[in-house]
């Protein structure tokens, strides 16, 4: 039988995939809001899984929300990418170094 | 109960592949689509969890929105993938040690051993029971602020999208309405005072009509 514990340990294999995508591919800012994504992703299994076993809705609900603020994020980085690209022709992160940080 | 099991492995197994997948594709937009595949497990995933209202939610939002706009931009882009690929994998020894050490600690807390999560029985919910139902009734009534802040916090994103990706071309000959409105009767008619240039109409008799 399925425990709670088997989706928390595929959640916590998720993020970690998405973390070392962060790792990987820190040239490319579009793999780099994907490995965002994947890790929102993990998040929200484990709400959902906390929901199924503790017999509580409210995990689910706080999936959605978080769904609205991932949709929001993703929507605003890529215009933001689509900004930038058109200023620099290129999405390599060693590029926006403009403000000399 | 078993073939439960094995739906759980196989979502499983696909998910972990699709998203070693997405960081590691050559391509952006093979990338993409690994993405969707791993949505598209993980929503069958919440299914087993009986979390079906989400589950739909996230294919239909998640990957009919959001991953479409992923691909749009990757494909709007040109991107020099031999520049980005360069030193792809100098990172990939700390990245790996890192992430095998929080997958490790994780699975060594969560394995059931501790917290007695292995012991927690699934809920079993009656055939009639209608999830969908359930979380508007919840959303409406305890979450009903939280529910219009996300409406807020929507509305503002395609604000700042909108905004952020305007271009006012310099040729353009559009009208511009707040000058139309703005504008008097007297910046586009001019009254002017003059003398009659003749006196008086000189009526002629008409000799014909009176005939």
């Amino acid at each position: 039988m399925i425990s709670l514990s088997h989706y928390l340990i595929l959640a916590a294999i998720l993020f970690a995939i998405g973390m070392v995508g962060i790792f990987l591919n820190r040239k490319n800012l579009i793999v780099l809001l994907m490995a965002i994504e994947l890790m929102l992703l993990a998040v929200n299994i484990n709400f959902v899984a906390f929901s199924h076993y503790l017999n509580d809705l409210s995990g689910q609900l706080f999936v959605f929300f978080i769904l609205v603020v991932a949709a929001a994020e993703s929507g605003i980085g890529l215009a933001i990418l689509v900004v930038l690209f058109r200023n620099l022709s290129s999405i390599d992160v060693e590029d926006l170094d403009s403000l000399k940080g | 109960m078993e073939f439960k099991t094995l739906l759980f492995y196989i979502f499983s197994a696909v998910t972990i592949f699709a998203a070693l997948r997405v960081i590691t594709a050559r391509n952006p937009v093979h990338a993409v689509l690994f993405l969707v595949l791993a949505f598209f497990n993980v929503s069958g995933l919440w299914l087993l969890l009986q979390a079906e209202f989400l589950a739909l939610a996230l294919v239909m939002v998640y990957v009919g929105a959001v991953m479409v706009l992923f691909l749009f931009v990757v494909m709007m882009l040109d991107i020099n993938i031999e520049r980005v690929r360069q030193g792809f994998w100098n990172n990939l020894p700390l990245g790996a040690l890192v992430g095998l050490l929080m997958v490790g600690e994780m699975a060594v807390v969560l394995s059931g051993r501790y917290f007695g999560l292995a012991s927690l029985p699934p809920r079993n919910l009656p055939a009639d029971y209608s999830n969908t139902k359930e979380l508007a009734r919840v959303l409406y009534t305890d979450y009903a602020y939280p529910f219009e802040i996300a409406s807020v916090i929507l509305l503002v994103a395609i604000i700042v999208a909108v905004m952020l990706t305007l271009r006012r071309r310099k040729d353009t000959r559009g009208m511009r309405p707040v000058d139309q409105i703005a504008v008097k009767a007297r910046d586009r008619m001019r009254l002017v005072k003059m003398a009659p240039e003749v006196e008086s109409p000189v009526v002629v008799a008409k000799e014909g009509e009176q005939a």
